[in-house]
């Protein structure tokens, strides 16, 4: 619509003269102008600007619709309401069936927790035939990261649907909808994005994934390039938020998750939950004063861009899948295994997570937690050559108590390990 | 007042400068004939020009009768007048509406900013479900716009948030809200979904047709008004000056049309000599337009509304819960057991 062109508008010819003579051809370049400004480029009286600008507005201004018309056509169109189910109960239930058309999850949590696992899944539901739940349609898989795996994808359909699957012809349907982009650079990605829209369309997809959104954009702009990564970003989103509409179909995008701050620290005026963690996490080892916390990757304009969060993270051994963003529901956890079949849940049982800051995630360590900080980076890598033995003693030291080794970097000067423990040590 | 403060295409003002007409006192008194023939316009130009030029004798309030600088100005008698008979729309919270001086108002702007995933538009949506609890319930009565530039609208939710409030009405009097049905209520919500920042100012600008045509509309949500103007700028200036020319715009519509606007804004981080912190986005400048900021966030896992700007209230903060049935009061007994208990 912003590049809708000014000759189209059905403007009376002498004022769609000016505007051409003084180059404002588009309804963008027209809109982005105050009336003020366009009485003095175009030399009309200022009643003749507003007339013109209102025919414009009224052009490029999209239709209004009640949203019970709304309601009421999308019934009639869209099996289950226009959701995906994922088979989690708990999560089917807290998003009215499913993972909703027509909006972008994001799916947060550190490595090896089961976000592709997870994603892979969803792809074999939505190409399932609509009589067993799926979406009946082919899947778009944009793997960033190289992590997707074909045999799994095939183990995750014959363990979920046995009855289906009973011959590799059938497999090799279910594979051949699949249709994978594995792109190696940001613009390669985003020139693959912007031309999705017609290929969507033509192959009849129903389900995109993006794992991971932040892999390829963090990998090629560094600290430095801030500006331009979130410029990109926000392209990206703008994209995937309008694929996910205008097809009407979910969009999945997975994120990693990153220490926020550095010594001075992060502080946030509006939550201040994560403040008592944050000082626990200052007892360094070194004795450093160090504030670090848990986020969802890519900052503050992303996450408003994403319409559901889910948080998966592990808390003493147990995965749990938060819902930690969403319109349309409560905060809610649950307990989840990765299984041969893919994502399922275990147990009924679900917890309120509305424990304030919903961007941190605070459960993914258990506090308090240790920072190692290394001087250089071999130092840190010599020490992750004894961290099997490191790990053990502390097992020992602490009687069993639930240890977890994680390697991170805030920036690529230092080099820190996170020992977490729910007990206190010396080093 | 001079000639170069009237919005008048350059041609025709340096014209009326050459005839002499410098300041607008000496065209009150002339008739379009004689202008268009002094300063050589047309009959039609001269009109419009006199019609830019400010009447001083039109006589406003009252026995009171004010005239030149003074045109137009209004007694803070009227005006207090005026505040009480203001519609005033619950958000659901009755501590929330408290600090706010009973609701979202008309004939103003408020704007709701928080980090993402606070209930900016649950809040949103509440509201453009409340402003339709008819009036014999306390309630406005009207219609709401939905602005969605994000694609956050869920209408599974407000499906969900008007059920709750249509069987809060039918306890409180079950014979006057017999008649109360969800698709009247989901009938009245009218939904705009924006794509980029041209439809966005579009958008803007056809709100009085939309007004016209829908003249049961007491609030508009813009959610949000940020979202579109935080990508794709280069111009940082013609930022400013467009989101100061839509504010502008906005408010006018408010006042002109008896309306409610809420504009939902999101954070960003700003960083100061302290390290950085969480702000409303948009900049210093967008700060002043907005008549009420309603700021919403997290302490310690609950969420507070805090009015951080008002012309008539005292800052405020009050605690508020999201449930199932929407927007309402905190209490001890929402509180739910917690899952992890902090250690040590």
């Amino acid at each position: 619509m912003a590049s809708m062109s000014l000759s189209s508008m059905g403007l009376n010819d002498s004022i769609a003269h000016i505007f051409r003579a003084r180059n404002i051809l588009t309804a963008k370049e027209a809109l982005f102008k105050t009336e003020l400004e366009l009485v003095e480029l175009l030399d009309v009286p200022f009643g003749e600007v507003q007339s013109a600008l209102a025919i414009i507005s009224a052009k490029v201004c999209p239709p209004c619709h009640s949203v019970f018309n709304i309601l009421s056509e999308r019934a009639k169109k869209e099996a289950a309401f226009g959701h995906l189910p994922t088979g989690l109960g708990a999560l089917d239930e807290s998003l009215w069936g499913g993972i909703p058309f027509g909006v972008m999850t994001e799916i947060v949590g550190p490595a090896g927790i089961g976000k592709t696992q997870f994603c892979i899944t969803l792809s074999v539901l939505a190409a399932m035939p609509v009589e067993l739940g799926g979406l009946d349609g082919r899947v778009i898989y944009i793997d960033t990261e190289k992590k997707f795996r074909p045999e799994r994808l095939l183990q995750i359909a014959k363990s979920r649907f046995p009855d289906h699957f009973t011959s590799d012809q059938v497999l090799q349907q279910l594979a051949a909808r699949v249709l994978m982009v594995q792109p190696d650079t940001v613009s390669e990605l985003m020139l693959r994005l912007q031309g999705l829209e017609e290929a969507i369309r033509q192959h009849g997809v129903r389900l995109l994934v993006v794992d991971s959104v932040a892999a390829l954009l963090q990998s090629e702009y560094g600290r430095d390039d801030i500006i331009r990564r979130q410029e990109l970003l926000g392209r990206q989103a703008s994209i995937l938020k309008h694929l996910a509409e205008s097809r009407r179909m979910p969009v999945i995008v997975t994120n990693q998750v990153r220490f926020q701050g550095g010594p001075g620290g992060q502080e946030t005026a509006f939550t201040s939950a994560g403040k008592k963690e944050i000082m626990r996490a200052t007892e360094t080892a070194n004795g450093e004063g160090l504030d670090l916390q848990l986020t969802a990757a890519l900052g503050t304009k992303w996450s408003h861009a994403v319409n559901i969060r889910l948080v998966l993270e592990s808390l003493s051994g147990t995965r749990y899948m938060k819902i930690a963003k969403s319109p349309m529901s409560a905060t809610i956890a649950f307990h989840y295994e990765v299984t041969c079949a893919g994502i399922e849940q275990i147990g009924d049982e679900t917890f309120d997570a509305s424990d304030g800051g919903r961007n941190m995630i605070q459960w993914l360590v258990p506090h308090p937690f240790y920072v190692l900080r290394f001087s250089d980076f071999y130092k840190s890598i010599r020490f992750a050559s004894y961290l099997t033995t490191f790990t053990q003693f502390l097992h020992r030291e602490l009687e069993g108590a639930n240890v977890r080794v994680m390697f991170t970097s805030l920036n690529f000067d230092t080099h820190l390990i996170c020992v977490s423990s729910r007990g206190y040590l010396t080093c | 007042m001079d000639v170069l403060t009237l919005a008048l295409p350059p041609s025709q003002r340096s014209k009326l400068l050459a005839a002499g007409f410098h300041t607008t006192a000496a065209l009150v008194s002339v008739t379009p004939f004689q202008l268009s023939q002094e300063a050589n316009i047309t009959l039609e130009e001269a009109t419009v020009v006199l019609k830019l030029v400010p009447r001083s004798d039109i006589d406003h309030v009252g026995a009171l009768s004010l005239s030149g600088p003074l045109t137009g100005s209004t007694t803070a008698w009227d005006l207090l007048i005026h505040e009480k008979n203001r519609r005033k729309i619950g958000t659901g919270s009755t501590e929330v509406d408290k600090i706010l001086g009973g609701g979202v108002l008309s004939k103003e702007l408020t704007e709701i900013c928080g980090v993402p995933g606070v209930g900016k538009t649950q809040f949103s949506m509440q509201l453009a479900v409340n402003v339709q609890i008819p009036a014999e319930f306390g309630g406005v009565g009207g219609h709401a716009i939905y602005i969605d530039t994000e694609g956050s609208f869920m209408m599974e939710r407000v499906l969900q948030i008007t059920e709750a409030v249509i069987d809060d009405l039918r306890n409180k009097s079950p014979a006057s809200a017999e008649d109360l049905t969800v698709e009247d209520f989901l009938s009245h919500i009218y939904l705009l979904r924006v794509h980029d920042p041209v439809e966005q100012l579009a958008v803007v600008n056809t709100l009085p047709t939309l007004l016209d045509e829908h003249k049961e509309v007491r609030l508009v949500v813009f959610d949000s008004v940020t979202f579109n103007f935080r990508q794709d700028f280069e111009d940082m200036a013609g930022r400013t000056r467009l989101l100061a020319n839509m504010a502008q715009k906005l408010m006018a519509v408010a006042e002109n049309y008896d309306v409610a606007i809420v504009l939902v804004n999101q954070v960003t981080h700003k960083v100061t000599s302290e390290g950085s912190r969480t702000v409303p986005a948009l900049g210093e400048s967008w700060s002043h337009v907005c008549t009420n900021r309603l700021m919403v966030y997290w302490m310690d896992g609950q969420r507070y509304a805090h009015l951080a700007k008002s012309p008539s209230l005292p800052v405020g903060t009050a605690p508020y819960v999201i449930t199932e049935e929407g927007v309402r009061d905190a209490q001890e007994s929402h509180k739910r057991p917690k899952l992890v208990e902090p250690h040590g």
